[in-house]
């Protein structure tokens, strides 16, 4: 081969290589900017939040004066809305994530499910709180409660408790439901004692990466018409007198972290939004540190159970 | 051997439990259809008597949407619009930007990078979309108003480069599931054939993983027709026919937050109005959802 033609075809593969070169730096940029905006963010609210973190706004409810305004309602309601989002979709997704893995026939019902929970995964959040302002709130009459407020947001993260849990289960390998049925075991007992034990790690990232999402969730709760100005706490769970647990606390009325936030971001005093940015560094901080255990969890239970 | 009857018995009562739970079992998998049923009924059923009140045809060619006042207009465009634009603005950045992020981590990225960079991205879909929305007003806006002074305080622009942000992460993690599919041996063939890992990336790895990558754009634009908390805090909650994303306009879903926010008596016509609104909103949904389920099953049967 003449030496030019060698330099030739060189100087064209160094071309190429450029591409490559060029790209790499491309992405590398495109993740940066991602990275970058996460981080203004953060410092943003950090910055702007900062005067205003003192035990006051924790233990102060809302306030026409900014100064006194704190956040008490709102996190306790978001706490107790929580609480009831975990208890109804754990149990409903859950047994729906191991009735599709281990139970479900091949038929088409269960495609009919199937598709059905990744078509609510899609579904837009505010559609939620339509569903739950037509139906928990006036057909069942649930009114502007702390229990119409988990159950919608229960609604709302099922598929990925679901999705979650059938990912969980499928990992655990055939043979160790063969052992359990070998020694007599029926179909729950191994379902039950070998299968859900081996899948809890997954099972408890997906329901904590849900109830993540479901802190977070502003539209659907305004959407059922929740109060933004709320200066009492709901009664109590505890109470003096026998039977010392009262119930009367899922029908109360509440406000929650983000429609805290949103409320002062709409108002056009300054002064309201130093509140909105702490009241927006709670809830971040309450985000960050479930998706935080979620991914400990996950590599936890990864890294421990080798098959 | 006489205790024959007690097992028999045992095992008979261990059976029925069998049943009870797998009934139970399927009851809880049959409540996502319920949910399903219950969201398409509700909507519909609360329509009726909106729909009855307007007809369709004014609800889709009138050009204002002025429910709540006494010289009442019910067309649903200008809600569209503005969900449109504040969609299109929205992937305007999170396409170019997720499929890059996407090509860079499944194809050029190495594997501790991938691994420490992940984690962060995930952060950015799980940021709650309240705190975007402040964001977006109290940050973007105002850096936008440097650069374009008569920029006014709400606009589509500001809410829409930070839901396009917001959706990266959706963008980027499915279309790199989709590509880092694409079996090894495919790109093997290229590289055999003197291909750069740009060239092998850009003209097989990416044609092969179209389908995948579709969906999640799809998915990408599904999410931005129906985010909320951005839109109703940075773009302004007054319905405004216009497509410049330089101005103030509604979304569908800051109509209804709007409203919600308000007074709602059960029956009212604000009341009716927002589940009309949803009923929109949630066809317009439905259909990418369906295109993008479809797109998903063809790269499954691809190899």
């Amino acid at each position: 081969m003449a030496k030019a033609q060698v330099e030739e075809i060189r100087g064209i593969i160094s071309r190429h290589k450029r591409w490559d070169y060029v790209f790499g730096v491309l992405g590398l940029l495109s993740l940066m900017l991602g990275v970058l905006v996460l981080l203004a963010l953060f410092i943003q609210l950090f910055i702007e939040g900062l005067p205003r973190f003192t035990a006051e706004f924790f233990t102060s409810f809302p306030s026409r004066r900014a100064e006194q305004a704190g956040i008490l309602s709102a996190w306790v309601g978001t706490l107790l809305v929580m609480l009831v989002t975990a208890l109804a979709a754990i149990p409903v997704g859950v047994g729906a994530g191991i009735y599709l893995e281990e139970y479900a026939p091949k038929n088409w019902l269960t495609a009919v499910i199937e598709i059905n929970v990744t078509n609510l995964a899609g579904v837009p959040s505010i559609v939620y709180g339509l569903l739950a302002l037509g139906l928990f709130v006036y057909a069942f009459g649930l009114g502007q409660s702390i229990l119409a407020a988990g159950l919608t947001l229960a609604l709302l993260i099922l598929p990925v408790v679901i999705v979650a849990t059938r990912e969980a289960i499928r990992a655990v390998p055939g043979s160790i439901r063969e052992a359990a049925y070998a020694l007599g075991a029926t179909k729950f007992q191994t379902v039950l004692h070998h299968v859900l034990p081996y899948s809890t790690g997954g099972i408890l990232t997906g329901v904590i990466i849900g109830l993540s999402r479901a802190i977070g969730e502003t539209a659907p709760i305004i959407t059922i018409g929740a109060l933004t100005f709320i200066a009492f706490l709901p009664a109590p769970p505890v109470t003096a007198e026998f039977p010392f647990l009262s119930f009367q606390w899922l029908l109360d009325p509440f406000t929650v972290m983000p429609i805290q936030m949103f409320n002062w971001t709409s108002r056009p005093e300054e002064a309201f939004l130093h509140n909105a940015a702490a009241a927006g560094v709670v809830l971040l901080a309450m985000t960050l540190a479930m998706n935080g255990v979620a991914i400990w969890l996950r590599s936890r239970f990864r890294s421990r159970i080798k098959w | 051997m006489n205790n024959h009857k007690p097992m028999y018995a045992r095992r008979r009562g261990q059976l029925l439990r069998e049943r009870a739970i797998e009934s139970a079992l399927f009851l809880a998998a049959l409540s996502s259809v319920l949910t399903t049923f219950a969201i398409a009924g509700v909507l519909i059923y609360e329509s009726v008597p909106f729909f009855r009140h307007v007809p369709i045809l004014d609800f889709l060619t009138d050009t204002q949407w002025t429910p709540l006042f006494d010289n009442a207009h019910y067309g649903i465009m200008p809600l569209v619009a503005g969900t449109l634009v504040t969609t299109l603005t929205a992937l305007f950045v999170a396409i170019p930007l997720g499929t890059i992020i996407a090509i860079y981590l499944s194809e050029f990225a190495p594997h501790r990078l991938r691994e420490i960079v992940k984690p962060f991205l995930e952060l950015l879909g799980a940021v709650p979309t309240v705190v975007f929305g402040y964001f977006a007003l109290i940050f973007v806006t105002p850096l936008l108003q440097k650069i374009m002074p008569d920029l006014p305080g709400f606009n589509m622009l500001s809410a829409g480069l930070v839901m396009g942000i917001m959706i990266i992460p959706y963008v980027s993690s499915v279309s790199e599931d989709a590509m880092r599919a694409v079996p090894m041996h495919i790109r093997e063939g290229s590289y055999a054939m003197g291909a750069t890992r740009f060239q092998t990336a850009v003209r097989v790895v990416v044609p092969s993983a179209f389908s995948g990558i579709a969906a999640a754009y799809i998915l990408g634009i599904s999410r931005a027709v129906g985010e909320t908390m951005i839109v109703a805090i940075a773009a302004g909650m007054q319905p405004n026919l216009t497509w410049n994303p330089l101005e103030p306009a509604a979304t569908i879903t800051a109509y209804i937050v709007q409203v919600a926010l308000g007074d709602l008596p059960h029956g009212s016509v604000g009341y009716q109005t927002i589940f009309a609104a949803g009923l929109t909103l949630m066809l317009m949904t439905l259909g990418f959802n369906i295109a993008g389920f479809a797109l998903k099953k063809r790269i499954r049967e691809a190899y």
